[in-house]
């Protein structure tokens, strides 16, 4: 089994990353903060002022490790990315399914299936374990509505409009029981609905960092297995718009992301204080809970499950690659559909 | 005969010898997966191939020499030619231990037979050594040889032609095989994901 890699965060503003024989190296201010061997990491992902030696970036590029700056708030600003991998021909088959409006339909909806059935286990989940803390029967609604969604779903030649007004209605069905997932400090802690340009309060503001850290491995998982991120099935083309790595996203949107932010919020692991509302009404978050954040995230990625279609133990850091190489499986005929990754 | 555009690398002749799948996906899909036996393998060609040349007792070694057959329509580069007066003798350095299967052979009767063509002269004898052994073996390069080499850079011509991965087959050797989470040779055999789907729209 492949070996699930740590993703470095690097967030100390100023520091220099560099490359040391086979390490990377971490410093700042004159003092190296530490070092690691690059056969230990997956990715990097650089937070504001940190810079990189080209040496490092090469280096990272030859062994597949891709560099990703954001700003300081966790905004996405650019990648690194050595030579394109794979080969032609699968990206070839990737673009005739793309041009193909009902091959895309069949692949969007396994996509959609991974994502209504998983946002339907958050919410059962939440039912089974909070029943006493919340409003269990305006979840338990919301969960029979994404019921619902998915029976709309049965049909194998769906058409990529319907599919499009059954995520819209599932979404719709899974946020409005958002808000009752949320079990302390409702003051300020609370969902009304999704915002993100910018997130204009504490909980849009958690989700949005943590979709941009997943969606940085997602890309780095769909480019390591030769798939171009840019071109997708169900996120129809859009210059500078990442479609398939969206696509990909939407089955880890609840399991990972979602589920991360209630857990931090629930267990007390951020604070109304690691939140900054700026004049505009955008809100940020401190350093402090930014950090929270990515070693919580950390360490889910290390947890263990059991993948429901390749039966097999694996770790949650690992799926992103999982799912990128299942996709290329079936593009290129080895599999009769892409399996979306389900909550069990 | 084929054209410079059309040669392949001769590596890939052991990889079909041992499995049409891993080949394909090496030279098809361009995956690369290393694992112990092939870190093992790679950084003892970077020794082999740290030197150029020298001579010896009137015979000269040239190292990492380049290779081709437009006959083959293969590619590649030997790890060490030994020139003598009346012969030529291609050493390729293994790993492993010599094993029953030919693939070493044939991968070093088909450097023989690329030397052969790029300097007109007759090749009858190679040699192969094996890292865990540290044995020399001498190969011969009879007909029987030579007909297997030429059938398996055919069947390897064939196989990349079709730009189709073949689909998996589970052995016992899928274990050693560094490929072995890229093919998924048990988690795809006879795996149907509509079915799956339809498990997940019922629960």
């Amino acid at each position: 089994m492949k070996k699930y890699l740590n993703t470095l965060y690097v967030s100390t503003q100023g520091a220099y990353l560099a490359k040391e024989g086979e390490r990377v190296i971490v410093r700042s201010e004159g003092k190296t903060l530490g070092g690691w061997p690059i056969h230990t990491i997956g990715g990097i992902v650089c937070f504001g002022q940190v810079s990189c030696s080209p040496f490092l970036m090469g280096f990272c590029a030859e062994r597949d490790v891709s560099i990703s700056f954001l700003t300081e708030y966790g905004k996405f600003l650019a990648r690194v990315e050595g030579p394109v991998s794979g080969n032609v021909l699968l990206r070839r088959e990737q673009y005739r399914r793309a041009d193909d409006k009902e091959a895309s339909a069949k692949i969007a909806r396994s996509a959609m299936i991974g994502k209504i059935s998983n946002s339907r286990a958050a919410l059962r989940r939440a039912v089974r374990d909070h029943s006493d803390k919340l409003d269990a029967d305006a979840v338990r609604e919301a969960s029979q509505r994404l019921t619902h969604s998915l029976k709309q779903l049965r049909h194998e030649d769906i058409a990529a409009d319907t599919l499009l007004g059954v995520e819209g209605s599932a979404s719709v069905a899974y946020f409005s029981a958002f808000d009752h997932l949320i079990l302390n400090d409702k003051k300020h802690f609370f969902f009304e609905n999704r915002n993100r340009r910018p997130p204009l309060d504490n909980v849009n503001c958690l989700l949005s960092f943590m979709y941009t850290m997943v969606m940085h491995d997602v890309r780095s998982a769909l480019e390591t297995v030769g798939l171009d991120p840019a071109v997708g099935f169900y996120h129809r083309d859009r210059p500078g718009r990442p479609g398939l790595a969206l696509d990909l996203m939407e089955e880890f949107r609840p399991f990972l992301a979602d589920r991360l932010v209630l857990t931090l919020v629930n267990r007390k692991q951020v604070t109304a204080k690691g939140f900054k509302k700026s004049k505009s009404g955008a809100v940020r978050m401190s350093d402090k809970t930014r950090k929270a954040v990515l070693t919580a995230y950390m360490e889910r990625k290390k947890d263990e499950i059991i993948h429901p279609f390749l039966e097999e133990k694996i770790s949650v850091g690992l799926l992103c690659h999982m799912q990128a190489h299942l996709m290329a499986r079936h593009l290129r005929g080895d599999l009769d559909a892409y399996p979306p990754f389900v909550v069990r | 005969m084929y054209t410079e555009s059309d040669l392949l690398p001769l590596s890939g002749l052991q990889h079909i010898l041992f499995c049409k799948r891993q080949c394909a996906l090496i030279h098809i899909e361009q995956a690369w997966a290393e694992n112990l036996f092939t870190a093992e393998g790679r950084i003892m060609h970077e020794k082999v191939h740290s030197e150029s040349h020298e001579t010896r007792k009137g015979v000269r070694t040239e190292f990492s020499v380049p290779l081709r057959s437009f006959r083959l329509g293969l590619i590649g580069v030997a790890d060490v030619v030994e020139f003598e007066k009346n012969s030529v003798t291609p050493i390729e350095y293994k790993r492993g231990r010599s094993k029953k299967e030919s693939w070493d052979r044939v991968q070093l009767c088909a450097q023989a037979m690329c030397l052969e063509e790029m300097l007109d002269t007759d090749i009858t004898e190679g040699a192969l050594f094996y890292g865990k052994t540290r044995r020399r073996q001498n190969i011969v390069f009879d007909e029987a040889l030579r007909r297997e080499t030429e059938e398996t850079a055919r069947r390897f011509h064939e196989l990349v032609g079709t730009r189709q991965t073949p689909p998996p087959e589970y052995t016992a050797r899928c274990e050693s095989c560094s490929f072995v989470d890229a093919c998924m040779p048990r988690k795809i055999k006879n795996r149907s994901a509509t079915a799956y789907l339809k498990g997940i729209l019922s629960s």
